[in-house]
């Protein structure tokens, strides 16, 4: 049988808690109270997990964090269930759904709940911005509800197991998993903040309403706020080429999931499209996996990654190929292989020049795009600014956008790193208490402070693109 | 058939996007209502930005130009049940 559990990590240690039990077609299967159903399948070898809608060709795990919908099935009746974010349960009843699903049969009407919260400030998102945001208000005394759909908060510092670059005072050195772990202590523990896990927040309402609900817990929420922070973070942007959607073609963010939170290896021989620095570091903990990194192909002239990182990786032996990309994935209904083709100067395949590598996986790493989902339904005015990712909102100095007292922080801001994240969290927690009337002169003046830390953190040759993103958004 | 999926919700191609814009349409708000493009459960997260680039080359307009869409509530899958289940009246 098989089974892509990792036992044995250079770092990470998988406590996965209770064996449980599950029905999976017909077949019983096992699994662990830590992982999620998606994760459960694919530590089995599962591939397959739906079919398209129109076109019906295989899908499977793609995002891995309940963004694209790539593994929705139907779980103890009811369809379209995204179970790489749907908690394993004793006795779950998995099943695999033809496109749209078909209705939910047999089920017995769920009590369901309806419940309005009043609330100072709203923090969609609890990644490592929101997490800040939420302390930095609260240590104000403003009453704090903080979103998150995913089952555990932290968003993706939870599985980035490198260390830290930066400053000696951010950090610098210590892991994201250990940074998470405290921002979210510190969270649990303060009385003002109420969390909201396995919570999606769906919708912007007038006036200054917020729409969530939990499917888990069968709730639908009205959240009615003064202040809105949001920090919703990014998806993985994606490439063109033949039968990119082919079961086995993810995004390096999804593999960096499956094998560093649920400590499920995602393949056998990967190939990872991209070189910035996450295709790098995500290829190095692949090989801590125990992964075979075939290769890394980069369609620039020259590696994006920190020299660092892609001296590491090649130490360890992954070739890195620049001015490469990938042509098509094959396979019969998952990956059977990649193949790529060399460019030229002007970005275009040179003929001839292609070839076939063998894998079971290909990583995509090509960036990641803010997600300005609710924030545009609220009418906040969005640029497109390729230096930060894509379209992102217009904003002052204290980081709110041009709706009155929505503010933003992190990767929606502008795609950067968690240490930045961090800060910016800070200045929009800061800026919703102080602009409520709650903080005072102190606030104001930490604010300053945390504002010069992160100039800090931007200074130097690699915050260049960053600092000319920002002066074409920093205009309010 | 066209195997390079721009869409993955509503399993919309290049080609129909070629299609779309030789039809006349080139800003993505009028391409998203042609051919579907960004209207499934995940709400344009991932081809947003890979139809902008297409559009963006193939009609030479910036970017900018292109436009985005509005991600629609709900912007994540929530139970019917929870939305359409009837207030009782005391």
């Amino acid at each position: 049988m098989i089974d892509l559990r990792i036992h044995e990590h250079p770092i990470l240690k998988f406590d996965r808690g209770r064996e449980l039990r599950f029905i999976f077609e017909g077949k019983e299967m096992k699994g662990y109270e830590s992982e999620t159903i998606a994760a459960a399948l694919y530590a089995s070898g599962l591939k397959e997990f739906m079919h398209s809608f129109k076109l019906n060709r295989p899908r499977g795990i793609f995002c891995a964090i309940g963004v694209c919908a790539s593994c929705a099935m139907r779980v103890n009746g009811v369809p379209n269930i995204r179970t790489c974010i749907a908690p394993l349960k004793e006795g779950t009843i998995v099943e695999r759904q033809e496109r749209r699903g078909e209705f939910p049969t047999n089920t017995v009407k769920k009590e369901t709940k309806k419940e309005e919260l009043e609330t100072d400030i709203t923090v969609i998102g609890g990644g490592p911005a929101g997490l800040s945001a939420a302390i930095y208000a609260a240590k104000y005394g403003a009453k704090v509800v903080l979103i998150d759909k995913a089952p555990k908060l932290g968003g993706q510092l939870i599985k980035q197991t490198h260390k830290f670059f930066g400053s000696r005072k951010h950090d610098a050195g210590v892991r994201g998993i250990d940074i998470a772990e405290k921002l979210i202590k510190e969270v649990l523990d303060n009385k003002n903040i109420t969390v909201l896990t396995k919570t999606s927040a769906f919708g912007y309402y007038e006036p200054m309403t917020i729409g969530a609900a939990s499917n888990e817990r069968s709730t639908l929420y009205k959240i009615k706020t003064k202040k809105i922070i949001m920090a919703t973070g990014a998806a993985e942007k994606s490439l063109i080429f033949e039968n990119n959607d082919l079961p086995g073609v993810y995004g390096a963010g999804a593999a960096q999931t499956l094998m560093n939170v649920y400590g499920v290896k995602p393949g056998d021989n990967l190939i990872m499209v991209g070189a910035g620095n996450v295709g790098v570091i995500v290829a190095y903990q692949l090989l801590q996996a125990g992964v075979n990194v075939k290769m890394i192909v980069e369609a620039m002239p020259k590696i994006g990654a920190y020299f660092v990182h892609a001296a590491k990786v090649r130490r360890m032996g992954v070739p890195i190929l620049t001015r490469h990309s990938i042509k098509r994935a094959y396979g019969d209904g998952k990956v059977e292989g990649a193949t790529i083709v060399q460019l030229d100067d002007k970005w275009q395949p040179i003929p001839g020049t292609e070839r076939d590598v063998e894998v079971d996986g290909i990583a995509i790493s090509v960036g990641l795009r803010p997600t300005y989902g609710i924030l545009d339904q609220a009418g906040v005015k969005l640029k497109f600014v390729p230096e930060l990712g894509g379209h992102v909102a217009l904003r002052n100095k204290n980081l709110e956008t041009s709706v009155k007292g929505i503010y933003i922080a992190g990767d929606v801001a502008g795609i950067e790193e968690a240490s930045t994240a961090i800060m910016e969290g800070r200045i929009a927690g800061l800026s919703a208490a102080i602009d409520m009337g709650l903080a005072g002169d102190d606030a104001v003046e930490l604010r300053e402070k945390v504002r010069e830390e992160l100039k800090d953190l931007r200074a130097g040759p690699f915050g260049e693109r960053i600092r000319k993103g920002l002066e074409k958004v920093e205009v309010l | 058939m066209d195997n390079r999926i721009v869409c993955r919700c509503m399993d919309v191609t290049v080609e129909d996007i070629m299609k779309a814009i030789e039809e006349g349409y080139t800003d993505i708000e009028s391409i998203k209502r042609v051919t579907g493009l960004g209207r499934g459960p995940c709400q344009g997260k991932t081809c947003v930005p890979l139809a902008i680039g297409i559009i963006a080359r193939a009609t030479g307009k910036s970017p900018e130009e292109v436009g985005y869409i509005t991600p629609r509530p709900p912007v994540k899958p929530v139970f019917f049940e929870l939305l359409a289940d009837e207030e009782v009246e005391e």
